[in-house]
């Protein structure tokens, strides 16, 4: 196939640079961002209201009086009198506990799931043993398992381990197997070259050998891609947190936010309090795109089976 | 041998020196590979194949957790399909596919498009993929709070526009709807983004061609674009399929299956059986139907689309 030079290319874009159409993305693709941005803007403008003005101002595009009162009641920095007296529930968020838990639930995860699939993959992709295929089939098919199968049977198990409400059973289903994480780094380890390895199998190099000196220290781009997958996936899992652990020391940010919903009153929902609440938890996520922008964005694109 | 050995360089060259060194290295090979397989191994039959095969024995009991299981055979199958609330919830989870993969889809691509005549910008792509980032929870937050009947800046609009307050979340004709439309917005971009990656593979010697024939934007987008983007369409449509399918978080938080039953989907309905009436056969029951139907849109969708295939390559 021949390929036309690529410097001509950007010229086909260029002769349409001003037309309508073009204008009409722009208009389109502002309009998404403006959809995407507003409601988070709704949430901290309310956040940083005073609960007395939330029935005068609540489409207010600006708080009329900004305060930080709805913050340091859902963080529990002024006491129950005080939060009681601004007309809300007085309910807290216990923000820092909820926080770390979701950091700890998040971190074992990533590190042990990412570990465990890179070892298995390594097996699947260089080494020849009896039952690799059936194996590798079997892993690949638990993908199509959907949560709602396993949830009951994994929750009985939990349950009669005596790890409900602890952090082994928040755990324990996500931290050994993914069928994705496995199917994903063994793609990448089929496409690395196998010069190195077989000249350090030819040195009498063993498989671990080589597996963790020269084939690790090449996959770190691959690795942090699906880690960074699981931590997503991971930071905003909800459902089975909320099925064994909702002791209020043991949530995880989701079920910590959905049962300070839930403590709210039916008809008057302490709405500064909330969105001060629901700020707060979308701050993490802000702040890792801010540092790590692009290798989130690479690494969701790269899920699609790129 | 021990896979201990394996982790010795000296030794391992004793090996290829030696007679019959051939089968030994093959046994470590085969030894390390099991040591290396176990952790996955184990969390597979632990967590995914031992649970398959119990749910599958669960169903066929009456359960609730207190009592030992008593085996009732095929029952919990057999009332299910006489039970009204199970077909409701099946439907109402197939309305919301309706009601939400569509839109998504074609919102997603139309962003991806965009995107990719517009900008290579990280930070527009980084607020494009953010409610993606948020979890369900946060969004329903979110939206709960846009959506309020009577405080909420939506229905401030939709008045000022002239038109009636909607009710939203607590519509019984608008809930499922709504439920749908919050979870287009948390996945747009998700969408979007990996059309985006698709894209930027089609080589653009492709579009010069169609240009210098004289084909028009909407040729090259259907005659191009479409064709060439399978893959990823196929991918997109499994996952997010079978995903709306489940949807349970997003009503768990605002609606918890009401108004009267409207945002009663499947999976919520499943695990009301299981968690507040303590059904475990029954819940269970429905569980392995719904995997049931869930394999079989995959493998059909698959086969529809030749996902194996790529006219690329």
């Amino acid at each position: 196939m021949s390929t036309p030079p690529t410097t001509t290319v950007p010229g086909v874009h260029r002769q349409r640079a001003f037309s309508a159409g073009r204008l009409l993305a722009w208009v389109v693709l502002l309009a998404m961002i403006a959809i995407t941005l507003m409601p988070l803007w709704m949430v901290v403008k309310t956040g940083l209201m005073h609960p007395k003005d939330v029935y005068t101002s609540s489409t207010a595009l600006f708080p009329p009086d900004p305060t930080w009162l709805n913050f340091k009641k859902v963080l529990g920095l002024i006491s129950t009198e005080e939060a009681l007296s601004l007309g809300g529930s007085g309910a807290q968020i216990n923000f820092l506990r909820a926080l770390g838990n979701s950091l700890l639930f998040t971190g074992i995860i990533v590190t042990l799931q990412t570990t465990s699939a890179a070892m298995a993959s390594y097996a699947f992709a260089r080494l020849r043993f009896p039952g690799r295929s059936t194996l590798f089939g079997l892993f690949v098919a638990s993908m199509m398992v959907p949560g709602v199968v396993t949830f009951i049977p994994n929750f009985i198990l939990i349950k009669d381990l005596g790890w409900l409400n602890t952090m082994a059973g928040m755990v324990a289903p996500f931290c050994l197997m993914q069928g994705f994480s496995v199917f994903f780094l063994r793609q990448f380890f089929l496409s690395v070259p196998r010069d190195l390895e077989e000249a350090a199998l030819l040195d009498g190099a063993s498989h671990l050998y080589i597996f963790w000196r020269v084939v690790l220290p090449l996959s770190i781009t691959p690795l942090a891609t699906i880690a960074t997958l699981t931590g997503i996936n991971m930071w905003n899992e909800f459902f089975w947190p909320y099925l064994v652990a909702k002791e209020e020391l043991q949530q995880v940010l989701p079920v910590a936010l959905q049962s300070f919903k839930s403590q709210t009153p039916q008809g008057q929902p302490d709405w500064t309090g909330l969105m001060a609440a629901t700020a707060i938890t979308v701050l993490p996520t802000v702040l890792l795109l801010m540092a790590f922008g692009r290798r989130v964005v690479e690494s969701v694109q790269f899920s699609g089976g790129k | 041998m021990t896979p201990l050995n394996a982790t010795r360089p000296a030794q391992a060259t004793t090996f290829h020196k030696r007679p019959g060194s051939l089968s030994m290295s093959r046994r470590a090979e085969t030894v390390t590979a099991w040591a290396l397989v176990l952790p996955a191994l184990i969390g597979f039959l632990v967590f995914y194949a031992w649970p398959t095969l119990r749910a599958i024995q669960i169903s066929l009991t009456d359960w609730n957790l207190l009592r030992a299981p008593k085996f009732v055979g095929l029952d919990n199958y057999a009332r299910m399909l006489d039970d009204g609330k199970f077909w409701n919830g099946m439907k109402l989870s197939a309305y919301y596919v309706l009601l939400n993969i569509p839109l998504q889809t074609v919102l997603g691509l139309f962003l991806a498009v965009a995107m990719d005549r517009l900008t290579r910008s990280l930070f527009v792509k980084s607020i494009v993929l953010l409610p993606y980032l948020l979890s369900n929870v946060l969004v329903a937050m979110i939206w709960l709070w846009m959506l309020d009947p009577f405080l909420g800046l939506i229905n401030h609009y939709i008045v000022m526009a002239g038109f009636e307050r909607m009710p939203f979340f607590g519509g019984l004709d608008s809930s499922l709807l709504t439920v749908a439309g919050v979870n287009i917005w948390r996945h747009m971009g998700l969408v979007a983004m990996l059309f985006l990656a698709g894209l930027q593979n089609i080589p653009r010697h492709l579009y010069e061609a169609a240009a210098l024939e004289g084909a028009t934007e909407w040729q090259m987008f259907r005659r191009v674009t479409l064709p060439l983007l399978r893959p990823v369409m196929v991918f997109v449509l499994v996952t997010s399929v079978t995903g709306s399918f489940q949807i349970f978080d997003t009503i768990a938080v605002t609606t918890n299956g009401g108004p009267l039953d409207s945002t009663r989907v499947i999976v919520h309905y499943i695990v009301q059986n299981a968690f507040a009436f303590y059904k475990m056969g029954y819940a269970s029951a429905m569980s392995m139907t719904l995997c049931a139907v869930m394999v079989a849109y995959t493998v059909v969708q698959m086969r529809v689309m030749r996902a194996n295939e790529n006219d690329l390559a």
